[in-house]
């Protein structure tokens, strides 16, 4: 772990009256550096935290937003939940599945893409809706999809 | 009708400080913290009638009262921004559009429970919601609404934003004080009650965001006046939040007591490609469905209570004559079994047991036993929980399985018949 990434943790633990509370934000910190949380990660984070590396493993394993292994250059999440299969959400997702030949939880062998089948993400109102890496995408079409894919393949 | 919590949405720049204190921005914390003692706030807060918009609807005044003053221990104020309730989405156009009106609510809060240390925890997918409100904090502390000594008072304050990591289970208050302390988020046995025992073991007051954006202006305007833009035992409006089949979607504040039929026909624009209502969630997924006979009820949290229902966060998903309401159902078991954090026997095994059933049934691979056996199922799973999850399994999926039986049947009829011809 390289000394900026290490400053960076300790500023974050700083905010906290108990260090192992900064376990979350570490984790986002680190996954955002490194694109996933590996085994040794778990290791030198549960040390500096003071808690054991069992214990960072189950957090990250809770947590659907953290990766134990790396993500597709274009990860699409995309919503499952009521409004938006009401809205299509399913033609979306089967869309997806077939243009890139992948099941939900799989990333392309190309590692260009990956997709996660999620719950409600709190966007309704853009249903039928899906998060493109840091960004909300809705409403959907078919057609969007395909472009989006393309655009990056 | 006057807007409260979304009056700055749509404004440019309503995140920004300069604009916020164009429209007597931070005045009602200057007034709590320079005129008035705590006691005269809860007082003031409980003449508004404001309750708990998470979903819970529980009286705010009251909540804060519980506080206990003659415990050493700091005390901290915990916003729950962590939105996660299907069909719900208002906290977001706060956050986003209006970060300081949130920032102004938890100083006052703060100050009346006597804390020093606020941490506001957004899901963590709102990364727009997080860097609005960083900014603000931001320009908060510039400006001394935030750090020591704020606005020239002896009052100190910090705030920080605390990341959640997608896990629905953490907008339940204790869950969410479990992950906020760095554990996976398992809901915590009550009593006791985080206002004796919450984040760190110290006493805590947990508050949804659309809540506290509701407080300045009450201190502000007065109790009164907040009461009398309410129904009833709710003061003030809501932001009710409308997806589904309807043609214009989004967030409308109304006042609390507005008909379903109004926000639905009025507001949203009414049901999409002229089609008819089937069926509506009034306030979010857990809350139990409604049908065509009942638009007629008025959203507030007793109104939706006294009908079988619950106001919950707000959240309104509106279904028109396409749906199938097997379908739905399965949906809707879909959601719960996989966001049962697993720690209740009854809710983890139950949850996924009841989205097979429905799951079976929709496929045309029901038996005619499945349908027997789910009310058991169903039934079995709420009141054997620590949380109220397990509750929100049995009253919302129950309100699918006991108003729409008759496609349960004809889905297991219709195969049953087919296979067996």
């Amino acid at each position: 772990m390289d000394a900026n990434l290490r400053q960076e943790i300790d500023k974050i633990v700083g905010l906290y009256e108990e260090k192992k509370a900064a376990l979350l934000p570490v984790l986002h910190l680190v996954q955002d550096k490194k694109g996933f949380i590996s085994p040794e990660s778990e290791q030198q984070i549960g040390d500096i935290l003071g808690v054991p590396v069992v214990h960072v493993h189950e957090v990250v394993s809770f947590y659907h937003l953290f990766h134990q292994a790396p993500k597709g250059k274009c990860h699409f999440s995309v919503c499952q939940t009521t409004s938006c299969a009401l809205l299509g959400g399913e033609r979306i997702i089967g869309h997806i599945k077939k243009r890139l030949n992948i099941k939900a939880g799989e990333t392309t062998p190309d590692g260009k893409f990956s997709l996660s089948v999620v719950e409600c993400l709190g966007a309704c109102e853009i249903a039928p809706m899906m998060q493109l890496n840091k960004e909300y995408k809705g409403p959907l079409t078919i057609e969007d999809i395909d472009r989006l894919i393309d655009q990056n393949k | 009708m006057e807007r409260v919590t979304s009056r700055h949405f749509g404004q440019e720049n309503s995140h920004r400080l300069e604009n916020y204190l164009k429209d007597k921005g931070y005045e009602g914390a200057r007034k709590a913290l320079t005129s008035m003692t705590p006691a005269v706030i809860i007082d003031e807060l409980k003449r508004s009638y404001l309750r708990g918009l998470g979903g819970a609807g529980f009286a705010t005044g009251m909540k804060w009262g519980f506080i206990p003053k003659d415990n050493p221990k700091p005390k901290y104020l915990v916003v729950n921004g962590d939105e996660g309730e299907p069909g719900t989405f208002k906290d977001k156009y706060i956050l986003e559009q209006d970060p300081h009106a949130l920032l102004e609510g938890i100083i006052i809060t703060c100050y009346t429970i006597g804390s020093h240390k606020a941490y506001v925890y957004i899901r963590g997918e709102y990364l727009k919601s997080i860097t609005r409100l960083q900014s603000a904090i931001d320009e908060a502390y510039k400006n001394n609404f935030l750090g020591k000594e704020i606005m020239g008072t002896s009052f100190d304050l910090d705030v920080v934003i605390h990341q959640g990591a997608g896990a629905y289970i953490c907008g339940e208050e204790t869950a969410l004080l479990e992950s906020l302390e760095g554990k996976k988020g398992f809901p915590r046995l009550k009593p006791p009650f985080p206002a004796v025992n919450g984040l760190f073991n110290c006493p805590t007051v947990i508050n949804n965001v659309e809540t506290l954006a509701c407080v300045a202006p009450i201190i502000l305007n007065g109790s009164e006046w907040f009461f009398k833009l309410g129904y009833m035992n709710q003061g003030g409006n809501r932001l009710f939040c409308v997806s589904g089949h309807v043609n214009k979607p989004g967030v409308y504040e109304l006042p609390n007591g507005t008909t379903l039929r109004e926000i639905i026909y009025t507001h949203a624009g009414g049901i999409r490609n002229g089609r008819t209502l089937k069926a509506v969630i009034p306030g979010g997924i857990s809350a139990p469905i409604l049908t065509p006979d009942q638009l007629d009820v008025k959203m507030d949290f007793d109104s939706l209570k006294a009908l079988g229902s619950m106001a919950g966060s707000g959240g309104i998903i509106v279904m028109d004559d396409t749906t199938d309401m097997v379908w739905a159902a399965m949906v809707a078991a879909r959601f719960f079994a996989h966001e049962s954090c697993g720690q209740c026997s009854p809710c983890r095994e139950g949850s996924g047991w009841v989205y097979r059933n429905i799951k079976r049934i929709y496929h045309g691979e029901g038996r005619p036993g499945d349908l027997k056996n789910l009310p058991g199922i169903i039934n079995n799973i709420g009141g054997n929980t620590i949380c109220a999850f397990g509750d929100a399994v049995t009253m919302s999926i129950g309100s699918y399985v006991s108003k729409f039986r008759s496609e349960f049947e004809n889905k297991i009829k219709s195969e049953y018949a087919k296979t067996n011809h």
